[in-house]
């Protein structure tokens, strides 16, 4: 790896956590050549044009997505009502086939609160931080997460009203998903309560999925209605600390998408579609120091942007594959 | 445009800039606040609570069981006869636990080895409690529960330690046993739900309580349908005036199951489970 991208490597974690993206220090001398060949350059302008003019929308991923996602909560429903046992429980802790799977933050909360861990919380957790390791961390909350799919749906609700100029997204401090992630966790410690599980919308969404509609579907929709007429995404982007224990098991994720900079036209279509766009400030005209930049540990790995981007520039990687390919 | 000089090296920020910036703070408090308040709320029902909760077999202590208890609802799959549901929003902290409400569906224990300890995954309903936490007096159980359907086999004990109620008689005086009557029909009427295992009908498969009418001569029922071997039973009692009747009367092995209060005919029912009770002699 070079120098630039371990210092980017390890912004990207700080910008995990709430940092906003900068220029960065230091550019590869591959990538300053691309830089400097892209500025004014009318061939590149023209070809981008032709590219602009001939792009076709594609939803490869994030039909894939959905139906993994759909499958994934099915599961659990069928399971249940079929009596079937393959995935038997909710996503804060079930058993697949007899094996345990324990969701990471749901097992912080009680391993907090409670202060005593048995066998299967742990082999439970184990199973599953093994497991989202290798498959990307946040990909938990693209790929399985069902508030994710509601708040999908309800974000293109908000963009149509932004659109007829009804509403404006209200961006909140994105530092703010790490204090909650502190404060929730010392909340465990101290009161001896998973006071997160009682407003986790992942949970609630679950187990009403699971175990037929309850009241606390309101505390949900309050969210999704918030997310609607107020801030784009803001349970996700600002607030849910699921997504930042499952950030931070993607920083050591083999999966994710990266970037190449070579035919990249920089105009940001990408950045328009994140749920995290600050994960992909690499895109922007003389950010990326690399000729491949890889994307950090807070991308979702949902693929939306791989769909947008009309160059192809953006692609779902396996770090150290491609190389044995 | 600013008059003030840059105290730093960036750029001073535009009077427009600044507003939109406080504003964002103001926003990120209101989320702040929003949230946290949502999720103390959660503290309001434990704090106020009108009635304990009845918990599933094997329940840790209350503020243990909701400090471990994971809220997967893996303990309602496998209960054969649904016994066990999950708590909503009104329950604060508890939504997503999991409690029994007896009149409506008591644990009979038909899947004979307490099926939902099995399934939690984080100890919260268990067999044996991990040894920093204590027994409250009279919880634990003086013998391991002999299981009546199992009576016969080479290991007739559930493993059970701790009770998670005591039965109670709480209306004496609507207690058909007391005033020496019989009953005849179905328990709970027509319109009834819950499901109980009946050994005399099917070991493996519980049925609607409905499909199994009663026909007695004196109220037994509560008695006749325990699960427990010598939880309970109909005794001869003097009233305080020094007639003498029947009444049921609760002893020491007594888990709390509730099947007592599922199955008592009259309305609303005369004996009942007070949760988290401890056997008091």
């Amino acid at each position: 790896m070079s120098t630039p991208l371990k210092d980017r490597f390890l912004t990207q974690i700080l910008v995990m956590f709430g940092r906003e993206p900068s220029r960065p220090q230091a550019v590869a001398p591959a990538a300053q050549k691309l830089h400097e060949f892209k500025r004014g350059n009318r061939d590149f302008i023209a070809e981008k044009l032709h590219a602009r003019a001939h792009a076709t929308p594609s939803h490869k991923w994030r039909n894939r997505r959905w139906a993994t996602l759909i499958v994934a909560n099915l599961l659990f429903v069928v399971s249940f009502y079929l009596d079937i046992q393959i995935l038997e429980g909710a996503l804060t802790a079930s058993r697949f086939v007899g094996f345990h799977l324990i969701d990471l933050n749901s097992a912080l909360q009680v391993m907090l609160a409670h202060k005593h861990i048995i066998n299967n919380l742990l082999i439970g957790t184990g199973t599953v931080l093994v497991l989202w390791v290798l498959l990307g961390g946040r990909t938990f909350c693209s790929w399985v997460c069902p508030y994710h799919l509601l708040a999908e749906w309800a974000e293109k609700l908000h963009l149509v009203l932004v659109k007829k100029k009804l509403v404006s997204d209200q961006t909140i401090d994105r530092r703010l998903r790490s204090v909650f992630w502190v404060i929730f966790a010392v909340l465990a410690a101290v009161t001896g309560y998973t006071v997160y599980e009682a407003i986790s919308p992942t949970g609630i969404l679950s187990r009403a999925l699971i175990y037929g509609p309850g009241l606390a579907l309101l505390w949900v929709l309050a969210l999704l209605v918030f997310e609607v007429f107020f801030s784009r995404r803001a349970w996700c982007r600002y607030a849910c600390p699921i997504g930042l224990t499952y950030g931070v098991v993607g920083i050591i994720s083999p999966l994710r998408v990266k970037y190449k900079l070579e035919g990249c036209f920089h105009e940001g279509d990408c950045r328009k579609v994140c749920l995290v766009p600050h994960v992909l400030d690499t895109v922007i005209k003389g950010r990326a120091v690399d000729t491949e930049v890889p994307i950090g540990p807070d991308c979702t790995r949902c693929g939306l942007c791989v769909d947008a981007c009309p160059t192809g520039s953006l692609k779902f990687d396996v770090k150290g594959l491609s190389k044995l390919l | 445009m600013s008059q003030q000089k840059p105290a730093s090296s960036r750029p001073p920020l535009s009077k427009e800039r600044q507003q939109q910036a406080r504003r964002r703070v103001l926003r990120t408090i209101l989320l702040t606040g929003g949230v946290l308040g949502a999720a103390l709320s959660g503290y309001l029902p434990l704090a106020y609570a009108q009635r304990q909760r009845l918990r599933p077999p094997g329940a840790l202590d209350e503020k243990d069981f909701l400090a471990s208890c994971i809220k997967c609802g893996q303990c309602v799959q496998v209960c054969p006869v649904q016994a066990i549901r999950l708590a909503d929003l009104i329950d604060g902290f508890g939504v997503g636990a999991p409690y029994i409400d007896a009149r409506a569906q008591a644990c009979d224990f038909s899947c004979d080895a307490v099926q939902c300890i099995l399934a939690c995954p984080t100890g919260s309903l268990t067999y044996h409690k991990p040894e920093f936490l204590a027994v409250r007096a009279g919880a634990g159980l003086a013998a391991k529960p002999i299981l009546k359907a199992k009576e016969k086999d080479a290991e007739p004990t559930l493993n059970l330690a701790e009770r998670i109620g005591v039965a109670r008689l709480t209306r004496p005086e609507a207690c058909l046993a007391i005033q020496g009557k019989g009953f005849k029909g179905q328990a709970r009427g027509p319109g009834f739900k819950g499901e109980m295992r009946y050994m005399e009908v099917d070991r493996w498969k519980p049925i609607p309580v409905r499909d199994h009418p009663y026909d007695v001569p004196e109220c037994d029922l509560c008695v006749r349908e325990c699960p427990i071997k010598d939880a309970i039973s109909i005794e001869t009692v003097y009233a305080p005036d020094g007639t003498q009747r029947k009444s049921p009367v609760v002893h020491e092995p007594c888990v709390g199951c509730g099947v007592c209060e599922m199955i008592c005919p009259v309305e609303p029912a005369a004996i009942e489970i007070v949760p988290r009770e401890v056997w008091k002699t």
